[in-house]
């Protein structure tokens, strides 16, 4: 009789342990929520959307510069990565079963691993070292060998989603692989191929790391690709070091931006996630 | 006709998938090739000494690979449990209805950029932490592990923040493959009377290698973790016990140094460092990947209900 009241005792425990966890874990997540809006959202501004970063001293000034960099280094990476990543998880898909297919999956899964300043350390000693500049290119470079692994995996399973009755009738009226998956499974899937990228998306964004020795940063206004280029994960590290409270107020901003455009892009990729479902539903 | 066709989407498909492949060797053979003079000139010493000083070019890695592991060590020891529990409370224990909230919630923890923790670190955590060591009793302040004075910035405070960007991870690969136990399993370990803890225990054991291998996850995230680290550790390249201590981890004198490091010696060494943390990471995360494919493999094939069954009595 004691050692069923025992049991039941350890089992209670166990599952208020488990509950306690998730109570703790969500503690964090509301304490950098909490701090990042309250910090961040008295420094937003119409000039901090519109202006350059002004010298210690001067009061205002903004991150225009740093949220052009962002997005166009994070597009500079995708527009190799997405091609890349999407036809290696067709490959993935299609000839699931060969010897290559495994090894990309693991290679994928490997370069997923990796950690960021490590990319960021070999995209640096191929395309920085070699032109003696620091530059935009190397920053997309580094972003996107980051989002291909994870294009990569989201295709390969989305179009092991799609159901293989679709595939087989193409084939049967005698389409060509390619055709078949270009023309028919491509399309089904495309909802949540395009929340893949959207993920991998928001995941760069937020990138620091890999950005420091290949875009490194810059102060003004820039479209050239091959000049060191502003990110707000940058600006916000150089603002969070420095010893000026006005430059900790625009970093606790910028870190409002980042969290908002993570946030904007996890909801969005929910959307149309709960649309390819409705799609396979009907 | 149609098959020469598809040969060549094979072909042209394949060659796409192949750059994967060749970009892991491409990071491997490069960070090899810039280090070669520190590899050289240091050999095995390099990971064996203490003393970091540029300006006389001595280098030694000691410190920076004690930071990293002891600081990935203690965020694993932190994060584990709490993972396993949330990922137990969100697959086997949670009403339906808070399973899509809880699981949307656990993901934006992953979400949120490192800088951003980083960032909370400085200016939220590191003042926390601070106090904490300030009020750990004399007692305690006399042992190695809780020696020195309470700077706020350091190893503890590096952990806890591991700990919490680890958490995400971990918890929701041990979630599917908590997903991916029979439910026969559990039935089984019911029938026998088996209270709840001990039929989730069992099924935690049954899953064991998938836990393993999550576990094994959330260690190389840690591992390679940069800026919210490099923000609250202290940035010292000591080899100290101390958790009170600022030390400094790999990845951390990359991101701090990498752009100072102006004498080629000094770049080879700190691409060295790259390297070395390469390797590791891929180790790690090649073997955690091999036990969840593993248990993927293995929960697909038959059920062994008897073995479980014994394991639950």
């Amino acid at each position: 009789m004691n050692r069923t009241r025992r049991r039941k005792l350890l089992s209670s425990l166990f599952v208020g342990f488990c509950g306690m966890s998730v109570l703790l874990a969500l503690v964090p997540l509301g304490f950098v929520l909490f701090f990042v809006v309250s910090q961040g959202v008295g420094s937003i501004n119409f000039g901090f959307f519109t202006q350059t970063p002004k010298p210690v001293g001067e009061v205002g000034g903004g991150m225009a510069n740093s949220i052009a960099g962002t997005l166009m280094l994070t597009s500079l990476g995708s527009l190799f990565a997405v091609p890349i990543g999407v036809v290696s998880g067709i490959y993935m898909s299609e000839f699931a079963g060969t010897t290559l297919a495994s090894a990309v999956r693991f290679s994928a899964d490997t370069l997923n691993g990796v950690p960021s300043i490590v990319i960021g350390v070999f995209a640096y000693g191929i395309a920085v070292l070699p032109f003696r500049q620091f530059s935009a290119l190397a920053g997309g470079l580094a972003l996107g060998i980051m989002m291909i692994p994870i294009i990569a995996r989201t295709t390969e399973e989305l179009l092991l989603l799609v159901p293989g009755t679709m595939r087989e009738g193409a084939l049967a009226l005698g389409a060509t692989r390619a055709r078949a998956v270009f023309t028919v499974l491509l399309p089904a899937a495309l909802p949540g191929i395009i929340t893949g990228v959207v993920l991998a998306l928001a995941r760069i964004a937020g990138e620091t790391a890999p950005l420091l020795f290949t875009s490194f940063n810059n102060p003004y206004f820039t479209t050239s690709l091959r000049q060191p280029m502003s990110s707000i994960t940058v600006q916000v590290f150089t603002y969070a070091i420095s010893p000026y409270a006005d430059w900790h107020r625009q970093a606790w901003a910028g870190a409002l931006v980042l969290v908002s455009i993570v946030f904007l892009c996890s909801l969005l990729a929910r959307f149309a996630t709960r649309k390819l479902a409705g799609l396979q539903a009907r | 006709m149609a098959r020469r066709e598809d040969l060549g989407f094979r072909l042209a498909t394949g060659a796409f998938a192949l750059v994967l492949i060749l970009i892991v060797c491409a990071i491997g053979f490069e960070l090899t090739r810039q280090s070669m003079l520190s590899i050289r000139k240091f050999g095995l010493n390099f990971w064996r000494t203490e003393t970091w000083d540029p300006v006389s070019g001595e280098f030694g890695a000691l410190p920076f690979i004690w930071g990293t592991l002891y600081s990935s060590i203690l965020a694993l020891l932190i994060a584990t449990p709490i993972a396993i529990g949330i990922a137990v409370f969100i697959s086997e224990l949670c009403p339906a209805f808070l399973r899509q909230p809880l699981v949307f919630l656990t993901e934006l923890l992953a979400a949120i950029p490192s800088i951003v923790y980083g960032l909370w670190g400085i200016f939220v955590l590191v003042p926390f932490v601070r106090r904490l060591e300030a009020s750990t009793p004399d007692v305690l302040r006399h042992t190695p592990m809780f020696s020195g004075p309470p700077l706020g910035v350091g190893m503890l405070a590096a952990a806890i923040i591991l700990a919490i960007m680890v958490i995400p991870f971990t918890s929701s690969v041990a979630r599917e493959v908590l997903r991916s136990v029979p439910a026969a399993q559990r039935e089984g370990a019911y029938a026998l009377g088996a209270t709840r803890f001990e039929a989730i225990r069992a099924a935690l054991f049954y899953a064991r290698t998938g836990v393993i291998g999550s576990i094994m996850l959330g260690f190389g995230r840690a591992l390679g973790e940069t800026m919210a680290v490099t923000m609250v550790i202290g940035n010292n390249p000591r080899v100290a016990a101390s958790l009170f201590a600022p030390q400094y981890t790999m990845s951390a004198v990359i991101a701090n140094e990498f752009t100072e490091a102006a004498d080629p010696l000094y770049l080879n060494a700190l691409i060295e460092i790259g390297l070395v943390l390469f390797i590791i990471t891929l180790i790690v995360n090649a073997l955690s990947r091999l036990l969840i494919w593993s248990m993927a493999r293995s929960a697909t094939r038959t059920v062994p209900v008897a073995a479980a069954v014994e394991t639950a009595a």
